[in-house]
């Protein structure tokens, strides 16, 4: 126990100072992008933060998924709870990503929000994980409700891919960044650009990390309370 | 193979029974899909230039409304007259009465379209029916029911039950749903089935995904 508490105490030390370096880096660091308009330039640099934060979106989705099945094959609680773990900060991670996006969405497109494939599907999925906490609101057994979770999960992931996909298959407005078959060096930022991009996403990933690694142990002190109440009949 | 088509077969065959004898499923259905078709008509009235730029939407969106209150029947009823458990305790395999209770599904929607689609030609008065259409629509509502007979088994074992089923259902089913939309007025448009090619196969693939998945969790959502 001691040992993980330890770990987390420096996983939470890593976050926080890769997460300092990250705002220095895409406040101050980061050159202004010479290729759009002066006036959005500062929104620009909500990239370094919307960017990550729906990769981490995206990746948390995926650790839910996979747990989701693992939980299947294997019946462990431990599953259970990364799912649900990896679920929530899926959630939170989305939410900042679409809040970031508008944001830059005012000045770039002049509408906070537009019927975009690829907001329509990214807010879909954020409806998919809100409707996967309302399935295990509804049930009280807790070993159905992991399992049933499970399995819904697994379907809510299936479209994931899609939209993240979506900016490729549908006429879209949504900037791409990575690999764009329009762009002839394949990435859409300089190459001074292009560290603190690479940069801030580590450091999100690393916060991820993190968060999960919380929100698990916290998940554990949920179970052990659980229990406890069971015993004493609360 | 030739037993476990028995099994299916059973299945399908009870649900059909059932409906025959009570016709509640497609009453309801087929009442709400004409009520559906009057109100969008009421709410598109004069405000849209060309009612039949909105066919692809209303079609679509009334199919899913009726059909998800055919599909929260379809486990609620073996729940409450309890005859989920006769039908678990058979010595068969599982994934059977997931495909026999899928296909009595798919069969009432079907139904349902078959007795929509004309009503809409005559109140949009626009023939826009066409084989590559009807395709579409069998391959959509494939992928409806697919995903809608297995959520609505991980439905009945929730307190809340039918509110929760279109919840689940809507944003799972969107794949199917955006490209079923967007195929079917690229059709309306005059387009052909190769320019459409992208979107049947996306609903195509979705199908696929939706009934290995729902193949392989079924017994997951049953067991008690």
């Amino acid at each position: 126990m001691s040992l993980s508490r330890r770990l987390l105490d420096i996983l939470n030390f890593l976050a926080l100072i890769a997460m300092l370096i990250a705002v220095y880096m895409a406040l101050i660091e980061a050159p202004d992008a010479i290729n759009v308009d002066p006036a959005i330039r500062p929104a620009q640099r909500i990239i370094y933060f919307h960017v990550p934060s729906a990769w981490s979106s995206m990746l948390a989705f995926f650790v839910a998924f996979i747990a989701s099945i693992l939980y299947l094959i294997t019946k462990r609680v431990r599953w259970d709870i990364w799912a649900r773990s990896a679920s929530e900060l899926g959630i939170a991670f989305t939410i900042a990503a679409i809040i970031s996006g508008s944001m830059w969405a005012k000045p770039a497109w002049n509408t906070y929000w537009t019927w975009d494939p690829r907001l329509t599907t990214y807010t879909i999925v954020l409806l998919l994980y809100i409707a996967y906490f309302m399935l295990r609101g509804a049930i009280d057994e807790p070993s159905r409700r992991a399992r049933l979770a499970a399995v819904y999960g697994i379907f809510a992931f299936l479209s994931v891919p899609l939209t993240f996909m979506s900016i490729r298959w549908w006429n879209t407005i949504h900037p791409v960044i990575v690999d764009n078959p329009e762009n002839p060096n394949k990435f859409g930022l300089g190459p001074n650009m292009r560290i603190t991009f690479m940069f801030t996403n580590i450091a999100f990933l690393i916060l991820f990390v993190t968060l999960l690694a919380n929100r698990i142990s916290l998940g554990w002190a949920e179970e052990r309370l659980d229990a406890l109440k069971e015993k004493l009949n609360f | 193979m030739k037993r476990y088509l028995d099994v299916v077969w059973a299945v399908l065959w009870k649900d059909l029974r059932i409906e025959l004898r009570s016709k509640d499923v497609f009453t309801s259905m087929a009442v709400f899909a004409v009520l559906a078709v009057m109100i969008f008509n009421f709410a598109f009235e004069l405000r849209v230039p060309d009612k039949t730029v909105v066919i692809p939407g209303v079609l679509w969106v009334t199919i899913t409304f009726s059909g998800v209150l055919g599909l929260g029947r379809s486990f609620i009823s073996e729940k409450d007259r309890g005859s989920i458990a006769g039908l678990l305790l058979a010595p068969v395999d599982r994934s059977a009465i997931y495909f026999g209770k899928m296909l009595a599904n798919l069969l009432f929607i079907l139904i349902v379209e078959a007795f929509l689609l004309p009503l809409m030609v005559i109140f949009f008065n626009t023939n826009f029916v066409s084989p590559a259409l009807l395709l579409l629509l069998f391959l959509g509502t494939l992928g409806f029911a697919a995903v809608g007979t297995i959520f609505s088994g991980l439905a009945v074992n929730t307190r809340t039950r039918e509110i929760l089923l279109p919840v689940l259902l809507f944003p799972v089913m969107l794949p199917v749903l955006m490209a079923g939309i967007r195929a079917t007025i690229g059709l309306m448009e005059g387009d052909s089935i190769a320019d459409l090619a992208k979107w049947f196969n996306l609903v195509f693939f979705f199908d696929i995904l939706y009934i290995v998945v729902a193949y392989l969790t079924f017994d997951y959502v049953v067991e008690e």
